[in-house]
């Protein structure tokens, strides 16, 4: 009897092992099978060069989301990318030892907050302030690039921060033997040695910023045509299927399902380039 | 006068450090402007957090009032609680479907898969590639498949499965870590004692492993509770308390992206930014409490 009990607990087990898997392909059938001949018939060329979405027309080429979210990320990265190594290296090498427990904390709860919550912040406060600046309507690449620049500062901060510490003292000791000061000692030797974990830490935040939708969607103007400059609106791959997922039928629907198929494949190509560097990473 | 002397002379063997610091850094233009760009990249940081928590609470306390509350939800009242119990409904079922899987799928691979198991590669691989999918692709799988397929309709239910799904990662990551950093000697010492595999995982292994599941556990409640692109589609954005699994209804964030977005309801949107952003801060505090007794639990054993 307990025999037979270990024998059925080790392949329940086992079939909760396999959800994961379940899931995975689960996902990917269901949006290829109906993605990716959407896209044979829409034209390859027609849908990824194609400048104009127009489904009222059945005119459907996402090159203008695939740049907005090109434009939306890039800026993301200027904002967030220095800011957020910099402040790694704060944490890492010039923190006193008694503020870092409610810093690391606060980075953390940075990384909790909904990003409709940021998208609010987004909307009421950076909006106006950007359209008072500059003109125009203020939802636009600039917004949403800072906005998302926020956004992914808790990514990169703790990932950077996690490989900046795995670098061993000695690094940073023999510098300072060398004569280096303790600046030097930490830009110049125990950074390049996290090269390769901030390049994960970067990476990560290039994912977090291209998938990510409701922050974007509440800034960004969401205009359906090829990027005009960095402060028009624009509209990325997500906030298209957003917008347009509740009312689309036939091709349409299709479309933006092929829309989701090429985010899915921007995601993987991403996550693979993760997945090598923290290997390197580790070695 | 003398008070004079001696505050020059405290003062002094300061500045005179701070000197010999300035001095060296002044020589080391490069040092300074890389300090100044710490400095003010942390500040940066920091400032973004706290511009962006008190704007909402100093904006949304004031706009907190009885009638935000009332049980039902109608246009004038914008009442968010029927919001807050979907919100509640839906973190308990999402809960229900993801945990045991994704405890069980941990304890597979770590108690039971051998060495070089190949289902484990697989199983490491596609929960890495679970967790990096965004969170509208998730939504659309979850429209195509629970919805539309298996004819759910806008529901708890559809919410409750995609969400699952998008938590089952976390909550399988966090368990396989806390598994793994069980010593083996309590594994060693239950067999000793004539005990067999399953009843060492669940009374031994399990039980010194909880601080650890925890947290994971709490992480998918900040993400449920944070989820939106996800939920539009699946569970709908019917405004009342959903009346079972099979009715549409919408989440604290969901109501919030849709207050916003309908712009009608501008305070009653920064009094539920701030009900939102006070429940991930409590999550956040809980789950820092539950690290915090991981790290003494792991000095005392």
């Amino acid at each position: 009897m307990n025999k037979q009990k270990e024998i059925i607990m080790k392949y329940v087990f086992l079939v909760s092992a396999c959800t994961s898997i379940l899931s995975v392909i689960l996902i990917c059938l269901f949006l290829f099978v109906n993605g990716i001949p959407t896209i044979g018939k829409i034209g390859i060329s027609e849908f990824f060069l194609g400048t104009r979405w127009r489904p009222a027309n059945d005119i459907y080429g996402i090159l203008p989301m695939i740049l907005g979210s090109l434009y939306v990320t890039l800026g993301a990265l200027v904002i967030g990318v220095p800011i957020g190594i910099f402040t790694a290296v704060f944490l890492s090498a010039f923190c006193p030892k008694n503020i870092y427990p409610s810093l690391k904390s606060s980075v953390e709860l940075l990384a909790g907050i909904p990003s409709v919550v940021y998208g609010f912040f987004g909307l009421v406060v950076m909006v106006p302030i950007v359209r008072e600046l500059f003109g125009g309507s203020g939802s636009s690449i600039f917004t949403a690039g800072v906005l998302l620049g926020i956004m992914i500062l808790p990514t990169i901060i703790s990932v950077s921060e996690a490989s900046l510490q795995a670098v061993p003292k000695t690094y940073y000791e023999g510098a300072l033997a060398l004569g280096a000061g303790h600046v030097r000692s930490v830009f110049y030797a125990v950074l390049p040695a996290a090269k390769s974990g901030i390049m994960a830490a970067i990476i990560l935040g290039v994912g977090r910023a291209v998938g990510e939708t409701m922050a974007v969607i509440m800034v960004a103007g969401n205009q359906a045509r090829m990027p005009q400059g960095i402060l028009e609106g624009v509209r990325t791959l997500t906030t298209n299927i957003v917008i347009e997922m509740g009312y689309a039928a036939d091709l349409h629907r299709d479309a933006l399902l092929a829309t989701a198929v090429v985010l899915f494949g921007f995601i993987m190509i991403i996550n693979l380039s993760f997945a090598y560097f923290k290997r390197r990473a580790l070695r | 006068m003398s008070e004079n002397t001696l505050s020059t002379k405290e003062s002094s063997s300061f500045s005179s450090k701070f000197n010999k610091q300035m001095n060296y850094y002044g020589k080391d233009f490069k040092s300074c402007v890389l300090l100044g760009a710490v400095g003010i990249s942390a500040f940066l940081t920091f400032a973004s957090l706290i511009l962006l928590l008190g704007y909402i609470f100093i904006m949304g306390l004031g706009n907190l009032n009885p009638s935000l509350f009332a049980w039902e939800y109608n246009s004038t009242n914008v009442s968010l609680t029927p919001a807050l119990i979907n919100t509640v409904l839906m973190i308990i079922l999402a809960l229900v479907l993801a945990a045991p899987l994704g405890i069980f799928s941990a304890i597979y691979l770590v108690e039971y898969a051998g060495r070089g198991n190949k289902i484990v590669s697989i199983v490491r691989i596609t929960a890495d590639t679970l967790a990096g999918i965004p969170s509208i692709v998730y939504g659309l799988f979850g429209l195509l498949f629970f919805v539309t397929t298996l004819k759910w309709g806008f529901s708890l239910l559809a919410g409750a499965f995609t969400l699952a799904i998008m938590i089952l990662p976390i909550i399988m990551r966090t368990t396989e870590e806390a598994l793994k950093s069980v010593p083996d000697a309590y594994r060693e010492g239950s067999y000793g004692l004539g005990a067999g595999k399953l009843r060492t995982v669940f009374s031994v292994v399990l039980p010194s492993a909880v601080p650890g599941i925890m947290a994971g556990i709490i992480l998918s409640i900040g993400r449920i509770v944070g989820e939106t692109a996800a939920l539009i589609y699946t569970a709908g954005t019917v405004a009342n308390i959903s009346s079972s699994f099979f009715a549409s209804g919408r989440t604290l964030a969901v109501h919030m992206y849709v207050l916003s977005g309908e712009g009608l309801y501008m305070n009653q949107a920064y009094g539920t930014a701030v009900i939102l952003v006070g429940c991930v801060v409590v999550i956040n505090w809980l789950s820092s409490r539950v690290a915090k007794k991981l790290v003494k639990g792991k000095t005392n054993g």
